[in-house]
């Protein structure tokens, strides 16, 4: 095969890009998930924020203000989901089912007009044909990707050093003990699943802003499954989130790179690669919490229910 | 037990009663598709659809359409076929490679049903088949990308290693070899139909390596939207016209009109002559059409383009005419002679010159 084929500078940018929509509903979906809420709707809340971001942004013309349309989007899908499992105490796990679900459906719906239109192109630092390594790695690209790898930094340092960081946390690990000091449990989960709703909208206008660009029905293929996957290859840490989304869109580009170059691994290894790779790191991760070597950090309370009357 | 009798009984007039409101000599023929992507892929699906609409303008409440959107390649497929069997649909058209054996396992158990499965090769005596020559638009693909590329690399974005993609590759390859002896292809496999992240990233990867005319053999059109980005690279509508990338990347298209053998087939059940047949038609019947050739290319090249493009439609010039050597090197076709069908139905080789293997 051609190594020579392969420029390194383009590799990195394009993983960054691919990494990005997976990183983004990851980070909301760990935040929903410290408060010990499962939410298994991160697919369908992707796909309703790539589609409410592509009509804004193509209504208004403004690329910006689409990714403010992806996010509103997301998180009204997920007000559904906090309402239904907060207050009517519904099953975590069938509801979030049952927001993806919805959310395939409603998005084709929505979206059935705005199918082959192009969106408006959102601005990068840098562009053009001869940036060189530098540039094109670290200022090639569109501001939302930068906001992207500082939401993962911004999450870590709230939790980590902050009072509201304590709470989300205490709600998480023991709701009773935390609804005994008097936090009000149920909104701040609600809080926190909006939060998530808005994250995975991002990450799905990102797909149909960026990295694609346009609106396909049911385009986000299984990306929120990989987000909810990388939420516990990086063991509820927000900073590995970012390793854990560069790693699977490393491989995923790069498979794709080695079959262009004419690799002579099989074509059916590189594909299913990504997955393997996934399937593979998450064994060796729960293999490592077993013998104590690393510790899990999987929040006491997930998927459990809160009424204060328990 | 008497609950559930009673029961029974009544779901039974029921039934009666609703079939007794068609029983009146205007009974509607009930159609069904089955799409593997969804209506709005704006290419494979987009254009069955289509023509499942031009069935309803044709026959007005004669017909009765129904469709199943997004249907995997696999166990459900059978299970939407036989929902569809069930709910009474007398004509089913099952439209991906992949429903190929799901098809035939219905049809056993429902043999007033007429079955039509595109692209396949296996029939039974309700399953007929049909397809298109998509391989004579991919000849001229090939023509005008051999011509056109600067790079002398052309990206190649495939689905699934099946005669029917590996065909296309073949024939691109075969028709640009021929007018750039120097011209290389890139192909990426992307085993998927219709995976819009995919495609866009395996589009931009291919040009990152140096291609600046994408062919791809899936069915969004999202590698045009990458093209579209990229300035000097062309590429072409797949299976549908592709045409609001008209000012951009796309300078012609293999269009996908299955309306006329919808309606024929349509009305054969309904006239009562429906029969077993495998229908492969080219550019001659009109399923596939060549769409618009933009000024993007230059008028000569575009004048040999329409050449080839009349001589397959008179049948004086077939893509696979030989002399064609096989990838190692062995002959296929010697001088003068044309590929028959049988073998192209089931191609599953690369011609001499391609570079790498195909999945197995």
């Amino acid at each position: 095969m051609d190594w020579s084929a392969i420029n390194p500078a383009f590799y990195v940018a394009s993983v960054m890009v691919a990494a990005t929509p997976l990183l983004l509903a990851a980070i909301g979906e760990l935040v929903v998930e410290k408060t010990g809420v499962l939410n298994l709707g991160v697919e369908g809340m992707m796909i309703i924020g790539a589609v409410c971001g592509f009509i804004t942004a193509v209504e208004t013309g403004s690329p910006s203000l689409g990714f403010v349309g992806g996010a509103l989007g997301g998180a009204a899908l997920s007000v559904v989901f906090a309402v239904l499992t907060q207050f009517f105490l519904t099953s975590q796990v069938p509801t979030g089912l049952a927001l993806t679900l919805f959310g395939l459906g409603a998005s084709a719906m929505v979206g059935q007009s705005y199918v082959g239109i192009v969106p408006p192109k959102m601005p990068q630092l840098m562009s053009g044909a001869d940036l060189n390594a530098f540039e094109r790695i670290v200022l090639g690209h569109d501001a939302m990707l930068y906001i992207g790898l500082a939401i993962p930094v911004a999450v870590w340092a709230v939790l980590r050093f902050s009072r509201l960081g304590l709470i989300l946390r205490a709600v998480g690990e023991d709701h009773n003990a935390a609804h005994a000091l008097g936090y009000k449990v149920m909104w701040i989960r609600f809080g926190a699943i909006v939060f998530g709703g808005a994250c995975a909208g991002l990450g799905g206008a990102y797909l149909s802003l960026v990295r694609v660009p346009q609106w396909t029905e049911g385009m986000t293929t299984g990306a929120g499954w990989i987000a909810l996957a990388l939420v516990v290859f990086a063991s509820w840490r927000p900073l590995l989130i970012i390793l854990g989304a560069y790693i699977f869109g490393g491989i995923a580009i790069l498979q794709l790179n080695l079959q262009a170059a004419g690799s002579t691994i099989p074509v059916e290894y590189l594909s299913m690669s990504p997955y393997v790779i996934t399937i593979f790191v998450l064994v060796l991760l729960s293999a490592l919490h077993k013998y104590g070597i690393s510790r899990a950090q999987a929040p006491a309370m997930l998927g459990r229910s809160f009424h204060a009357s328990n | 037990m008497i609950l559930r009798r009673t029961l029974l009984a009544a779901a039974a007039t029921a039934l009666a009663l609703t079939s007794g409101a068609f029983a009146d000599g205007h009974e509607k023929l009930k159609v069904g598709f089955v799409y593997v992507g969804s209506i709005g892929d704006g290419g494979w699906t987009y254009e069955h659809n289509q023509s499942r609409l031009a069935v309803d303008e044709a026959f007005g409440d004669k017909v009765e359409t129904i469709y199943q959107e997004s249907v995997p390649e696999g166990a459900d497929a059978e299970r939407v076929m036989t929902q569809m069997a069930l709910s009474g649909a007398k004509l089913i058209f099952t439209t991906s490679f992949g429903y190929m054996d799901p098809t035939i396992n219905v049809a056993a158990k429902f043999p007033d049903v007429k079955f039509e499965h595109a692209t396949g090769y296996k029939t039974a005596d309700n399953v007929s088949t049909y397809s298109a020559r998509f391989y004579e638009g991919r000849a001229v693909q090939g023509h005008i990308a051999g011509k056109m590329t600067k790079t002398n690399k052309i990206g190649y974005i495939a689905s699934f290693p099946i005669p029917e993609v590996i065909r296309g590759i073949n024939s691109a390859y075969l028709h640009a070899k021929r007018v750039n002896p120097d011209v290389e292809f890139n192909i990426i496999w992307a085993f998927t139909w219709e995976d819009p992240a995919k495609e866009a990233d395996a589009a931009k990867t291919l040009i990152e390596q140096g291609a600046d005319v994408i062919l791809q053999h899936t069915d969004t059109t999202a590698p045009l939207t990458v093209a579209a980005e990229n300035e000097g690279v062309i590429g072409f509508g797949q299976a549908s016209d592709m045409a609001q990338f008209k000012d951009g990347p796309r300078v012609s298209s293999i269009i996908d009109n299955w309306a006329p053998y919808y309606i024929d087939r349509v009305k054969a059940v309904m006239d009562g002559t429906w029969e077993t047949v495998q229908t492969w038609d080219g550019i001659d019947t009109g399923m596939v059409e060549i769409g618009e050739i933009t000024d993007r290319v230059p008028a000569d090249i575009k004048a040999e383009a329409e050449a080839m493009i009349e001589a397959m439609r008179t049948g004086a010039y077939h893509p696979f005419t030989g002399p064609i050597n096989k990838q190692d090197g062995t002959p296929w076709l010697a001088d003068g002679e044309v590929a028959d069908d049988g073998t192209l139905a089931g191609m599953s080789f690369y011609i001499e010159g391609l570079t790498g293997d195909i999945p197995q």
